[in-house]
């Protein structure tokens, strides 16, 4: 489905963000791509898209290789490929439904995307995705008016009315509660086998990385060090991805000393917490 | 640079003032005195004819009393000519200049425009906005004659340089991350434009455009004086024939149409939020 062969970026201030990266994503795989920040986990997803152009190396969507197209033919290509973002990236003073709407741009010309007169069928596409993720009722708010959970879940209305083969999704918890993660996870879980999608997702919790993805991609420094299932993570393996730190320590927080439970993330407390209760 | 072990020990103490802006305490004071020694200067240094300033008091005066009488009926159709010149030209040079403004602000956004139409639309901008109004007005009436015509045309040249200026300042303010959702779409870039750059800037626009419509119809009066036509001219006949009533009548007409335009423009920038 995609494949990247020794993808490398460079930016223009000299930072090298990726070294050589290879990896294949069959149909319908979810990846969570890990790893601590500035790792290059941003900069993976949109070389892909070409959002950010590669230094070298070469990406291919099935037959087609995203890498040598001309604008023309990547705006086509980006159809395929639908994008979730961090904090949202919605148009905050369009409509929900516009926002959901633009998901169709790749596909219509400009006076018709001007006009806001998008085809019946689209319309009614958009409503029912917008229906899926459990906002049908929020059709003329506008973006800036919802929740983060909500906002996120747009996104997502957007990202599918693409169509795509793969979604790229780039921190889509980062700026979520703990339980809004949680459900935002899933709920891209199982969007992603109802409609066979496959994902790369990149996501800094690792617990929320092992629960829903089907395979792990430890990038380090620009550097790919870690490619398996989530079981095989082990706290040597996080140790590769993040560097030096007490992992087993931090999952049993029992026992941790009132010192060291500040020098790491809270993340992990609410998680066990979360453990509990069993979402 | 960290900070020096006594203000640690005066701050453990609890003792603690914000770093003044320049360290050096002698340096901060000669800055300071120098400053007050050159107002003092020049103050000293601006000639005053006081023989001539009570003179001209009595006829200030004069003009200042006409605000009390101000008469709008003996010259009231010239009045009425020059407001309504004044209107339209505010109105339809406001409309132009936007209209030019708008491809020359974003030419002029360097996110978004490539760097040669760049620098072409900066130095627009740059050319407009360095001669004041009433400078192009003489070089306009030179070039079309008396009349509106000129000050129409004044008055969209500066309207394009303002605008656009501050549009492409607002343009590359924006949210980038909504731009880079949109072109992750497939969007072309005419699309891109109008879903995730226009959204942004739009209320601001509406809000400048009307401040900038504001600015027009008081600069017409500025430019009549030097032949653009308008309320301007009016204004300028009375006072070379010293009817200040009927002078006094149109500045009145002036200040009331500005409260207006500066009561409806904070209104509609509410709404458009
Ligand atoms: N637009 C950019 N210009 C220059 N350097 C960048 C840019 N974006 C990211 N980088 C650098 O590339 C590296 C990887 O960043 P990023 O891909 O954002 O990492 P992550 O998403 O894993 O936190 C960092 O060192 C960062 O400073
Ligand atoms: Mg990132």
């Amino acid at each position: 489905m995609l494949s990247v062969h020794q993808l490398t970026k460079c930016y223009a201030t000299g930072d090298k963000a990726l070294t050589n990266v290879s990896l294949e994503i069959p149909a319908g795989q979810v990846a969570a791509l890990i790893g601590p920040s500035g790792a290059g986990k941003s900069t993976f997803i949109r070389c892909i898209n070409r959002l950010v152009e590669p230094t070298s190396g070469k990406v291919f969507l099935g037959e087609t290789e995203l890498t040598k197209l001309n604008q023309r033919q990547l705006r086509r290509e980006r159809r395929r490929m639908g994008m979730i973002f961090q904090e949202y990236a919605l148009i905050d003073r369009l409509t929900v439904m516009e926002n959901v709407l633009s998901g169709y741009l790749g596909y219509t010309g400009f006076w018709r995307s001007y006009f806001r007169r998008y085809p019946q069928d689209v319309v009614k596409k958009a409503f029912v995705l917008l229906e899926r993720v459990g906002l049908e009722k929020f059709i003329d708010k506008r973006a800036d008016a919802l929740s983060g959970g909500q906002r996120q879940r747009v996104g997502i209305a957007r990202a599918l009315l693409q169509s795509p083969d793969i979604l790229l999704v780039d921190e889509p918890t980062a700026s979520l509660d703990p339980k809004t993660s949680r459900q935002i996870m899933r709920l891209i879980k199982e969007l992603c086998i109802e409609r066979k999608l496959a994902a790369i997702i990149n996501i800094h919790d690792v617990q929320l990385a092992q629960l829903f993805a089907d395979r792990i991609i430890g990038l380090r420094a620009g550097e790919l060090v870690f490619d398996g299932l989530p079981d095989g993570l082990d706290a040597d393996m996080l140790t590769r991805i993040y560097g030096e730190e007490d992992w087993n320590r931090s999952v049993q927080s029992d026992e941790e000393s009132p010192e060291s439970s500040k020098t790491k993330s809270n993340s992990h407390d609410i998680h066990s917490a979360l453990k509990g209760t069993n979402v | 640079m960290s900070t020096s072990n006594d203000r640690l020990n005066l701050a453990a103490q609890g003792q603690w003032r914000r770093l003044p802006l320049i360290q050096d305490w002698r340096y901060r004071w000669a800055l300071i005195s120098a400053v007050i020694i050159y107002l003092i200067l020049a103050g000293l240094s601006i000639e005053v004819n006081w023989a001539r300033v009570a003179e001209g008091a009595s006829r200030g005066l004069e003009f200042i009393s006409a605000f009390f009488q101000p008469d709008f009926t003996t010259r009231w159709r010239d009045i009425q000519q020059g407001l309504l010149e004044s209107l339209t030209m505010t109105l339809t040079s406001t409309v132009i200049g936007i209209i030019l403004a708008i491809p020359v602000g974003v030419g002029a956004a360097r996110n978004i425009a490539p760097l040669p139409i760049y620098l072409f639309c900066r130095s627009i901008i740059a050319i407009s906005r360095t001669f004041q109004e009433i400078i192009i007005a003489i070089l306009f009436v030179a070039m079309f004659g008396f009349g509106p015509l000129a000050g129409m045309i004044t008055l969209a040249f500066a309207t394009v340089g303002f605008m656009a200026k501050l549009l492409a300042e607002d343009i590359e303010d924006i949210d980038e991350r909504q731009v880079e959702a949109i072109r992750a779409t497939g969007a072309s870039w005419l699309q891109m434009m109008n879903y995730a750059v226009q959204p942004q800037v739009m209320p601001r626009l509406i809000g400048l455009s009307f401040y900038r419509l504001d600015i027009n119809f008081r600069e017409s009066a500025v430019i009549g004086i030097v032949g653009a036509g308008g309320i301007g001219a009016t204004l300028n006949t009375a006072l070379a024939r010293y009817e200040y009533d009927t002078a006094a009548a149109v500045l009145l007409i002036i200040i009331g149409i500005v409260l207006m335009a500066e009561y409806l423009s904070s209104y509609i920038r509410k709404w458009v939020q």
